[in-house]
């Protein structure tokens, strides 16, 4: 069994980290990249999949060389085994399009075919949730999306999932594909050890990838457009057809009304504050 | 495709150890070692989170086993100092007399040294993991087995536990494995329940209840921050060096037990024990009883100025002369330690861990010896052969105690006895005694020990009487405050289990379960941020005092589930309070 999880670095956009120019631009050189949040559900079933059935694990992304981090990041979630990162200057500024075609050919030149192909639900800057399945597309390899549980069958090379149906009602459905596949997370998607079994290889993964993860460095393949054979024409910001036209802020709401820090140390400001709140006590606003 | 708790298919281990305190270390190493494969299962976010000790941790010489010889290194990582001097005073007002009690506390001792659960636990919890994980097991922190499975006569396996509430009566059938609260069932040839003072497994196999006040202790600790250096100045001992302090007499307003002190590497623990069924019957607040202790003007020489508390914590004790299960097993399930009863209290003697290591290595011997003969059913009879054997239950349950308990523990003989110690004859008596070295010998004896009644006595009025007669004024003031109960509550850790409140009042009358508002160590009469309160409630015009509970702040020191009419179980894995000194 080799499985390979797809994650991308994405600007942290937590307060206190992201950082915008007046414009309301983001400044990428002042906001720390971190491992794209949303990829968590497709690690977290990549994970189930590795303590249920063993097998290699690695995972997958395209950036810049400072990406390494985020791997490093990705290999202490998911304790993987191998970490690859496609990273050139002729990749730069690549639309969905041009990075899938980028990362089906990675995934190409694997030396085990994997079985199963973890991609993210959506990332949290582009939000277009367009890269994995367009490079399952390239591969012309079955996809599973919006998966909750999933059974995978070595012996008959299958994989059957359970996926939720949005519609009118929300339905669960199953299915089956053989693999290789790709397979897409909902983020409904809880992973089970329920089994003292499964929490044990837990357990020795952990133990087993806190040392690895200290010198991620040693098992992380970096791979360029030449590594790739791939011609300059059709990846990066020249195979890009998609074109980004223009970016606005979204404008904050305004605050209506006034704060005041009160320290709870400060007992006349907190008699202030019960003074306050007393006269709403009965349930009037 | 999604787990289910229906299936037949159960997994299977042949040993399951529930708890990782020492007797289900000791029971898991020794399995291990014979190759059973073994799977440890512990509720706390880490071992040690769960349960405090006093604490000492002995090694005996005539144990057949000891927690070193099972876990090597012992000593050196997971112990803090050893006791090389030991002595007990005796309290009347400020009057002290203090006997050196080394002696005593030598013999039959190997080794004993002062210990911090947390730290001692998940030490062993790490080579314990490492000796199960090669009989295709291993050690799992933060899951909770909350019952027993069972098969009925027709094969059917379910699970079964005293509060599930089922028509038929769920101790029906064979028991067959353990329910997890966060894991499917397991089914084992081997069941060690190792799961402490408030064993949820020794209850849903009815082989322990938790009713009478009398078979019980009460240990309420503080764990004192103090640098290594300030604890060799002020005990003027070396690093290598440490010492145990006993403490009795009428500090505690007539409350049956005493009080400890024990040095750590960097810290002091300090406590009380008392009985149970006498907190109840003063009503005391056992918070105060610690407070008179840490201010007393005899701790101000070693406390200094200033007091830092690093953690508060309490714990029940089982009295093991009443307590312990003669014949502590079912079919495939077998009890260790404080699950068992396994605690000897006596006088100043305080032996838990080390019968509880001995009892776990025994019943792990008690399943390879009978796997080997092809009988695995037989482990409970042979384990409870061997307590036998092995003079285990003889010091648990000791025959003189029995015997002197009969003859002395009555109200006409107490009172003579009071009477007695109390008059001029009596006091000539004590002066004369320790004129004759007897007091000394008398306090270092186990045998007198094993003999002592639980009655007032020995606890409050001969300690108080020695004191008067033979004690000196001790000169020096106390300067410390200790921290009030909300503030000690506030430096607890907790991951309260939110929506699943573990303890239910069941009567709320204040003659049902008024006794918890002053004997919760978390709880008082008067403050409103414990476990337990008493609550004036209008209806009808009529006024009625009522017991309300709120589980936020509760340690989970189970004494509740005796003094109070409650229905319990324990936070799921990883949740409630969480010590990190124990």
């Amino acid at each position: 069994m080799h499985t390979v999880t797809l994650t991308k670095g994405v600007p942290d956009f937590r307060e206190g980290q992201v950082s915008f120019d007046e414009d309301g631009h983001l400044e990428r050189g002042n906001t720390p990249t971190v491992m794209n949040p949303n990829d968590k559900h497709a690690l977290r079933t990549a994970l189930q999949t590795k303590v249920r059935h063993g097998g290699r694990l690695s995972v997958m992304s395209m950036g810049p060389p400072g990406y390494g981090d985020v791997l490093g990041e990705a290999m202490e979630s998911v304790y993987a085994d191998e970490l690859y990162l496609l990273s050139d200057r002729e990749l730069a500024a690549s639309d969905t399009w041009a990075t899938a075609i980028t990362i089906a050919t990675g995934l190409q030149k694997l030396d085990e075919t994997p079985d199963l192909v973890f991609a993210g639900f959506k990332t949290a800057d582009g939000e277009t949730g367009h890269t994995g399945p367009q490079a399952c597309w390239c591969l012309d390899w079955p996809i599973i999306t919006h998966v909750i549980a999933l059974d995978v069958n070595e012996d008959e090379g299958t994989v059957r999932a359970k996926r939720l149906v949005e519609g009118d009602i929300e339905e669960i459905e199953t299915v089956k594909a053989p693999m290789p596949a790709f397979v897409v997370a909902d983020p409904e998607f809880e992973p089970t050890y329920r089994t003292a079994g499964d929490r044990l290889t837990l357990k020795d993964l952990r133990a087993e990838t806190r040392e690895r993860a200290k010198n991620h460095e040693e098992h992380l393949t970096t791979w360029d457009h030449a590594d790739l054979n791939l011609d300059p024409d059709y990846i990066g910001l020249d195979g890009s057809p998609t074109i980004v036209s223009s970016v606005d802020p979204i404008p904050k709401a305004p605050a209506e009304r006034e704060a005041t820090m009160v320290n709870p140390g400060d007992e006349d400001g907190m008699n202030e504050v019960f003074d306050a709140m007393a006269a709403h006590a009965g349930g009037e606003r | 495709m999604e787990a289910t708790t229906m299936t037949d298919e159960h997994e299977h281990y042949e040993a399951v150890v529930v708890g990782a305190g020492p007797g289900g270390a000791a029971a898991a190493a020794t399995l291990a070692r014979n190759g059973v494969e073994t799977v440890v299962l512990e509720r706390g976010v880490d071992a040690g989170s769960k349960n405090v000790t006093g604490g000492l941790i002995y090694a005996e010489e005539s144990a057949p086993y000891t927690i070193d010889g099972l876990l090597p290194g012992f000593r050196e990582h997971a112990s803090e100092r050893p006791v090389t001097d030991y002595y007990i005073h005796n309290i009347a007002g400020e009057r002290v007399k203090t006997f050196d009690i080394t002696r005593g506390h030598e013999r039959d001792t190997e080794w004993a040294d002062a210990v911090l659960r947390r730290k001692m636990d998940s030490w062993m919890a790490e080579r314990v993991h490492e000796l199960t994980r090669e009989t295709g097991g291993g050690l799992l922190t933060g899951v909770k087995v909350n019952g027993l499975l069972r098969e009925d006569s027709e094969g059917r396996v379910r699970p079964s536990d005293a509060s599930s509430g089922e028509q038929s009566d769920p101790r029906d059938g064979e028991i067959v494995g353990v329910t997890c609260e966060e894991l499917d069932p397991i089914e084992a040839d081997f069941i060690v329940a190792a799961d402490g003072v408030n064993s949820e497994l020794a209850r849903a196999a009815g082989l322990m209840d938790w009713e009478e006040p009398e078979e019980w202790f009460q240990g309420v600790k503080a764990v004192v921050d103090m640098p290594g250096d300030a604890i060799n100045e002020r005990f003027g001992i070396d690093d290598d060096e440490g010492e145990a302090h006993l403490f009795s007499g009428d500090l505690y307003d007539g409350v049956r037990g005493g009080g400890f002190l024990y040095t750590n590497e960097s810290s002091l623990c300090i406590g009380n024990v008392f009985h149970l069924d006498s907190i109840v019957a003063e009503e005391a607040e056992v918070q105060d009883l610690l407070d008179a202790l840490l201010t007393h003007p005899l701790l101000a020489q070693w406390l200094g100025e200033e007091y830092n508390e690093r953690e508060y914590s309490a714990k029940l004790v089982p009295d093991s002369k009443k307590a312990a299960n003669p014949s502590p097993h079912e079919g495939r399930l077998v009890l260790v330690g404080d699950a068992g009863g396994q605690m000897q209290a006596q006088g100043p003697i305080i032996k838990g861990m080390n019968h509880a290591v001995t009892a776990g290595a025994l019943a792990a011997e008690a399943f390879v010896e009978a796997r080997s003969r092809g009988k695995p059913n037989t482990a409970g009879e042979r384990y409870e052969q061997r307590l036998h054997d092995e003079g285990v239950m003889a010091k648990l349950r000791p025959m003189r105690y029995e015997i002197a308990s009969a003859a002395g523990e009555n109200d006409i003989t107490t009172n003579l006895a009071e009477r007695l110690l109390d008059s001029p004859l009596g006091r000539a008596g004590v002066r004369a005694a320790d004129t004759a070295g007897l007091l000394g010998q008398a306090y270092g004896s186990p045998y007198l020990a094993t003999m002592m009644p639980d009655t007032k006595t020995p606890y409050v009025t001969l300690p108080t009487i020695i004191a008067e007669e033979l004690g000196t004024r001790v000169a020096d003031d106390t300067t410390i405050e200790p921290p009030s109960l909300g503030e000690r509550i506030g430096e607890l850790t907790y991951d309260t289990d939110v929506g699943n409140p573990h303890i239910v009042l069941e009567d709320d009358s204040v003659e049902a379960s008024g006794a918890a508002v002053t004997a919760c160590p978390v709880s008082a009469e008067g403050f409103g941020g414990g476990c337990y309160r008493e609550e004036t409630v209008q209806s009808n015009g009529d006024e009625e005092r009522v017991v309300s509970l709120d589980t936020q702040p509760c340690v989970e020191c189970g004494t509740c589930a005796i003094v109070a009419d409650t229905q319990w179980e324990h936070p799921r894995g990883g949740k409630g309070v969480e010590f990190r000194e124990g």
